[in-house]
């Protein structure tokens, strides 16, 4: 079993089958890779923050205009699938497959990163065409997908470990004495992030208004 | 569908946010019986935005649910005339509320005065440079009333939403620190300024060593715990961030929800009536009078409340599309310029000029709404348009406004997209940038319009509003020349890597530019170009009055808010103080 069948079974998906949790492990692999600067997308359960997201409101345009007539339009004029986020992974991620194995003779979890990169970029670009959806189309939503898992509150199920934020240096739940450190220019406000979830879970106490109180981090932090 | 139909009322108000909320407020002091019919739910600031909740960007910058639901509702966009109107099918370029408060629950907080110009465009420059300075089918025009007009209701709106600032003008004497282009301020803000921030020095350090008087952003968020003139309190901001998009957790930012409403649900003789979408203004056969609304409830009813007095104060779409659907005016018609309600549709022009330094970093998270620093001098007519080809123009300014990473994570041109080179740079400059915004006007044009869509309807079967509309050419010359004026500041701050980005060519629906859409229902002095009058009352149902930047003929560089509430205040004071006294038209 690889690497990326582990971090699936950490969790109990609620939409995306296991070939497509392959695939999304293996592009946001690529999209925020674990580097030198540290754990990327994937190791911050961003897959799992996808799933989620796919099985809320959101994946299933809840709030959205979602009668016809159907026509692409100009980009100006924005998304105008027929089809919701759950539908768009479902049948891009089948048929990205269809072209890497045509094309590859493996599908995109098995290529080597050189290819993957050529795959994604392809997507991206709208020079790989999928069937039933724009690549772009289905390339921008993964792309920003990746994003709000990497840098949004834990409890949606990614950035695990604040992984996201530690890169950035982003507090998350702010604190209630921003004020006092706001005459410190150019000192940069090194704390160690505390999200909604901690907060949830205990393991950071609040004040009386509810704000978290951070801890500063060291010079060797 | 048979409608229940319920006992009259005096009055009955559409919405209850920024204008909506006032208006109601007004009117019931008087003793008159108020309904107010919010689409929205009803919001328990206790609950909705409680601490750590509060301070989740994935919910409100992304998915929140104090915005539009288009699922039931929503518009269709063309860029031009020649094209097919699709819907909007998600939030993108704007965010309309829905919720009571509507989109002043969410709001910034930059509380601006318009300019004396902007109240007069055509004539002033018609003045100052000729014919030839607009071009033909620019239909920006003067607004039927004067900043001097306005003065004491600009003044109540900003002693209601505890604005903080410094005065630049205090009854004709210029002021140091602040904006000295401002029109005449009659007393100074209620509360002082913000401290600047370390972004916000910097910039006003290089403003000034170019000859620019920078002054503080004026600001809903509290400076110091405010009580205002309905009694209602407001505690001080903390600079948590999480500000516009969001409600505030500290309930330290001027909205319908803090500054107005529980004051409002005190009166006995009014009633707020969340989760009814009104769908109709009823009128007598003849036309000329309303005889009160219909609206749908939580359950699906249609219920019909007759009213003597009926405001349209929702979004500037719907007070337009009600009117369009009531038969309310006479519908805009592009082809041949006639007709008032759907034209001069106009919006903001964002540009930007991007900062990337390597040795320092601004702690971009903290701050809060309208927490910035500006500059004026390419505002309205401020400077001299002679030979520019275009009128109007920009503010320049650094904001503050607490940056969170899902939204805001900039990267230097020629960044990749995704990949290490993207997580070096994101991880480099999220807290090292900083935005100089080039906040603009835009003109009224012939094509830019709103009208009913032939197509798409709404979830009651009704027509969906449509929006024809781009950026023109005054726009862009405009935005070429003022980002370029901000770029010079840029310049002078110091930075490793700069971008200059002036808004968009093409106007697209796609990415979030700005909550302030205007007119569609225009005020003005006469009634061949403008929807209502002066006094925001409809030329042709003279017990209809129709608030909001709705009413806006085209619009100014300054974010349109405290003009909103400011038109709220102005035409409660025309009802107290004439309509009630003689019900009929005031013009």
């Amino acid at each position: 079993m690889g690497d990326s069948d582990n971090v699936a079974q950490a969790h109990a998906f609620g939409y995306l089958t296991q070939p497509e949790v392959r695939f999304l492990d293996a592009a946001l692999a690529r999209l925020i890779p674990a580097d030198e600067l540290g754990p990327g997308a994937k190791e911050a359960d961003v897959t799992y923050f996808i799933d989620q997201q796919l099985v809320s409101s959101w994946g299933n345009h809840g709030r959205n205009y979602r009668m016809g007539p159907w026509r692409e339009g100009t980009p100006q004029q924005g998304f105008q699938s027929p089809l919701t986020p759950q539908e768009i992974y479902r049948v891009a991620i089948r048929e990205a497959n269809i072209y890497c194995s045509k094309q590859y003779g493996k599908t995109f979890n098995v290529l080597t990163t050189e290819q993957q990169d050529e795959v994604l970029h392809g997507l991206e670009s709208g020079k790989i065409e999928l069937e039933s959806v724009s690549s772009k189309l289905f390339f921008s939503m993964l792309l920003r997908n990746t994003e709000e898992g990497f840098f949004s509150d834990p409890m949606y199920g990614g950035n695990r470990d604040k992984i996201g934020w530690k890169l950035i240096g982003f507090p998350g739940v702010a604190a209630f004495n921003y004020a006092e450190h706001m005459d410190k220019h150019n000192v940069p406000y090194r704390v160690e992030p505390v999200s909604i979830l901690d907060i949830q879970q205990g393991r950071v106490r609040v004040d009386a208004q509810g704000y978290p109180k951070h801890v500063m981090l060291s010079k060797k932090d | 569908m048979a409608s229940t139909k319920l006992k009259a009322v005096d009055a009955v108000v559409v919405g209850s946010g920024v204008a909506g909320s006032i208006a109601c407020k007004e009117l019931a002091e008087t003793g008159l019986q108020v309904v107010c019919l919010e689409r929205g739910r009803m919001l328990d600031a206790n609950h909705d935005f409680a601490m750590p909740y509060a301070h989740d960007e994935l919910k409100f910058w992304r998915h929140s649910d104090l915005i539009q639901n288009l699922s039931r509702e929503t518009l269709t966009f063309r860029n031009a005339m020649n094209e097919t109107a699709l819907p909007m099918r998600e939030i993108g370029s704007f965010k309309p509320g829905e919720c009571v408060g509507g989109a002043g629950v969410h709001w910034g907080g930059q509380t601006y005065r318009f300019l004396p110009w902007d109240f007069e465009p055509r004539s002033r420059t018609l003045e100052r440079y000729g014919k030839g300075q607009i071009s033909e089918d620019c239909t920006s025009q003067d607004w039927g009333i004067t900043y001097d007009e306005l003065e004491p209701y600009y003044d109540q709106f900003e002693h209601l939403y505890g604005v903080g600032g410094k005065a630049g003008n205090l009854n004709g004497e210029i002021q140091p620190g602040g904006n000295p282009f401002e029109g005449p301020r009659s007393r100074e803000f209620p509360n002082p300024p913000k401290e600047p921030t370390f972004a916000g020095l910097l910039f006003a350090k290089a403003a000034e060593s170019l000859g620019y008087k920078p002054f503080p952003t004026p600001s809903s968020a509290m400076t110091r715990p405010y009580t205002n003139p309905y009694r209602l309190m407001l505690s001080q901001c903390v600079n948590g961030g999480y500000c516009g998009h969001f409600a505030c957790a500290m309930g330290a930012r001027g909205t319908p929800l803090t500054t107005v409403l529980p004051a409002l649900l005190k009166h006995k003789n009014f009633e707020l009536r969340p989760l009814s979408n009104v769908i109709k203004v009823n009128l007598d056969s003849d036309k000329k009078r309303a005889v009160g609304v219909t609206y749908v409830d939580a359950r699906g009813r249609e219920i019909e409340q007759p009213a003597d007095l009926v405001i349209l104060a929702s979004y500037t779409f719907n007070n337009t599309r009600l009117m369009l659907l009531s038969g309310i005016g006479k519908p805009y018609d592009p082809v041949s310029n006639q007709g008032v309600v759907g034209r001069n549709y106009s919006y903001q022009t964002m540009g930007g000029v991007s900062l990337f330094f390597d040795d320092k970093v601004f702690n971009r998270f903290m701050g809060g709404g309208g927490l910035g620093t500006i500059v004026d001098e390419y505002n309205g007519d401020n400077f001299d348009h002679t030979g520019l080809g275009f009128i109007g123009g920009a503010f320049l300014a650094v904001h503050s406004a607490g940056n969170l990473p899902i939204r805001s994570h900039p990267v230097p041109p020629g960044t990749p997209h995704w990949g290490s080179g993207w997580k070096k740079a994101v991880a480099h400059y999220y807290n090292r940038a900083l935005l100089i915004s080039v906040h603009g006007a835009c003109q009224s044009y012939r094509s830019n319009y709103l009208d009913l869509d032939p197509t798409y309807r709404d979830a009651h079967g009704l027509p969906l509003l449509r929006v024809t509309f781009d950026f023109q050419e005054n726009d862009h010359k405009m935005q070429i020349y003022t980002a370029d004026k901000a770029a010079e500041i840029g310049k002078a701050m110091g930075p490793s890597k700069m971008k200059v980005s002036p808004a968009i060519e093409k106007y697209s629906i796609v990415p979030y530019q700005s909550t302030h859409n205007n007119g569609g229902a225009v005020m003005g002095a006469d009634p061949a170009t403008s929807a209502v009058n002066k006094y925001l009352q409809s030329w042709d149902v003279s017990n209809v009055f129709v608030i909001g930047a709705s009413a806006f003929p085209q619009n100014s560089a300054n974010s349109p808010t405290g003009t909103v509430g400011t038109l709220a205040c102005w035409a409660a004071d025309s009802l107290k103080d004439n309509y009630l006294k003689r019900p009929g038209a005031l013009v």
